[in-house]
């Protein structure tokens, strides 16, 4: 919607948004290194380690969804402003009636991607980590020398990923606006 | 002093070297409940003209005012109908139509507004489609939705930017009619753009032929002087509406022979070829016969050009 914006902001997303989740993660260890969270028995339920997984994975997930959302408002027809213009709309309720339902496709899209990622970086992370998780299994496994369970890890990271995605699509057909 | 004022309108597209002034010296004025068609060749400006009218562009010289008030922004007082429908496609036919009254009679009950909606849906005979998206419509039908929603709101003025001309001949002939009998029942102020010269006869009180662009500008109006109610088979038949017909294409044919005047303020390069040049002092290179090849050889040599 302004230029101005835009050309502040495309520069800092272009520099953000090739950066590793490895590269990421250790800041977020830093960033998150107070938390802490005990459950009953005392074990660590939520520590710096699991703040910094999901750190990790909301900032390289997040820029498929930014970057087709911008694109999402600027592919707005003219046709639909120039209603929102002559009915004198204010301006939460364009941002309501017209701008959300028409980027929400260019969003959707960007959702999936954005999914995929944050499905890739998860097994990443949590090899760092060490946390139970599939991630954690993959690496146990090949310090344990069985390698017929990597190739099944392999698997079922694959399938899981392509339930999300189809799970996903289904969601956007339930929201489908135009 | 007339019910819509445009005085010495021009505007402008484009960087100040190379702009194109689409509409120049623009002057019109239309009484209250008058039906006008400007009727122009596409690429004119129409659909310019009718953005100004509305408020959605401003003019670079010039006014436009309604009852004597000059108009700086787009607002309901003011209907549009465009060309391509605008309507929003995830929002049913009666959603589309209640966005429009919910936001302009917010002081209603939600029963009137609702009554409100569906009598304007009712006069475009759009009833079965209330809940079909814009997608499950046809043109004609998709037309007509934007038709009520724009008389829905009441506006003072009906700006009609080529509503018809999307459409097949058949569905325009039968909108044209629907149009025609609207107008008719509350002989609202309507001006109606087009490039149809039998639209503007069948519908107008007056046409006002636009001439090509760049620079375009209005022409003298010609009134219509045919008794209402017209029907297209009547029309035909009409002596009137022959010579009416001719005189509006013979205008607009003769504005498209004017040579308009330049109006692109274009840097010129001065058209200067390397063989266009010859050395009128050609002895004063005979010293330098050796091409230089680092910069510190490059000697300065003055040479003067004839052209």
């Amino acid at each position: 919607m302004s230029k101005t914006f835009t050309k502040a902001a495309d520069p800092i997303i272009q520099v953000l948004r090739p950066v590793s989740p490895l590269a990421w993660f250790p800041l977020g260890l830093v960033l998150f290194s107070s938390v802490k969270l005990v459950d009953g028995s005392g074990r660590t339920a939520f520590g710096a380690s699991d703040a910094a997984a999901l750190f990790t994975i909301a900032v390289c997930a997040m820029w498929p969804t930014v970057m087709n959302t911008a694109v999402g408002v600027r592919a707005i027809p003219q046709d639909y402003l120039n209603v929102a213009k002559v009915l004198k709309l204010s301006r939460s309720k364009t941002l309501f009636k017209v701008l959300i339902p028409a980027t929400l496709p260019y969003m959707f899209t960007g959702f999936r991607l954005s999914l995929g990622i944050a499905w890739l970086v998860i097994v990443a992370v949590e090899m760092l980590t060490g946390r139970p998780g599939v991630g954690g299994f993959l690496w146990q496994e090949y310090n344990a020398g069985s390698y017929s369970r990597i190739i099944l890890c392999i698997l079922t990271i694959g399938v899981v990923g392509l339930v999300l995605d189809r799970l996903m699509s289904v969601v956007e057909q339930r929201f489908k606006t135009a | 002093m007339s019910f819509l004022e445009v005085s010495s309108v021009s505007k402008g597209y484009g960087p100040a070297w190379q702009r194109t002034n689409v509409l120049h010296d623009i002057n019109l004025s239309i009484d209250e409940g008058e039906f006008v068609a400007i009727i122009g060749y596409s690429g004119s400006g129409k659909t310019t003209l009718v953005s100004l009218l509305a408020g959605l562009i401003k003019p670079d010289t010039g006014t436009v005012k309604l009852e004597g008030k000059e108009m700086r922004e787009p607002g309901p007082d003011r209907g549009i109908v465009f060309q391509n429908y605008s309507l929003l496609p995830w929002l049913t036919v009666y959603e589309n139509v209640a966005l429009a009254v919910d936001q302009v009679f917010p002081q209603w009950s939600a029963e009137e507004r609702r009554k409100h909606t569906e009598k304007y849906i009712r006069m475009v005979h759009l009833e079965p489609a209330m809940k079909k998206v814009p997608s499950e419509l046809s043109g004609g039908m998709r037309q007509r939705v934007s038709v009520a929603r724009t008389l829905a709101i009441n506006p003072r003025i009906l700006l009609l930017d080529e509503p018809l001309s999307a459409l097949d001949a058949l569905t325009r002939a039968t909108l044209q009619d629907e149009i025609g009998r609207i107008w008719q029942e509350d002989r609202k102020t309507v001006v109606l753009i087009t490039n149809d010269p039998d639209e503007a006869l069948l519908l107008a009180d007056r046409v006002i032929p636009l001439t090509t662009g760049p620079q375009a500008t209005l022409l003298a109006s010609i009134p219509v002087t045919i008794e209402r109610p017209r029907e297209h088979r009547t029309l035909l038949e009409c002596c009137d509406f022959k010579r009416l017909r001719n005189e509006i294409i013979d205008q607009l044919v003769a504005s498209k022979k004017k040579p308009t005047a330049a109006v692109m303020r274009k840097l010129v390069l001065p058209d200067i070829q390397p063989e266009d040049i010859s050395l009128t002092t050609a002895r004063a290179l005979d010293g330098a016969r050796r091409k230089a090849r680092r910069p510190h050889e490059l000697q300065p040599v003055r040479v003067e050009i004839e052209v």
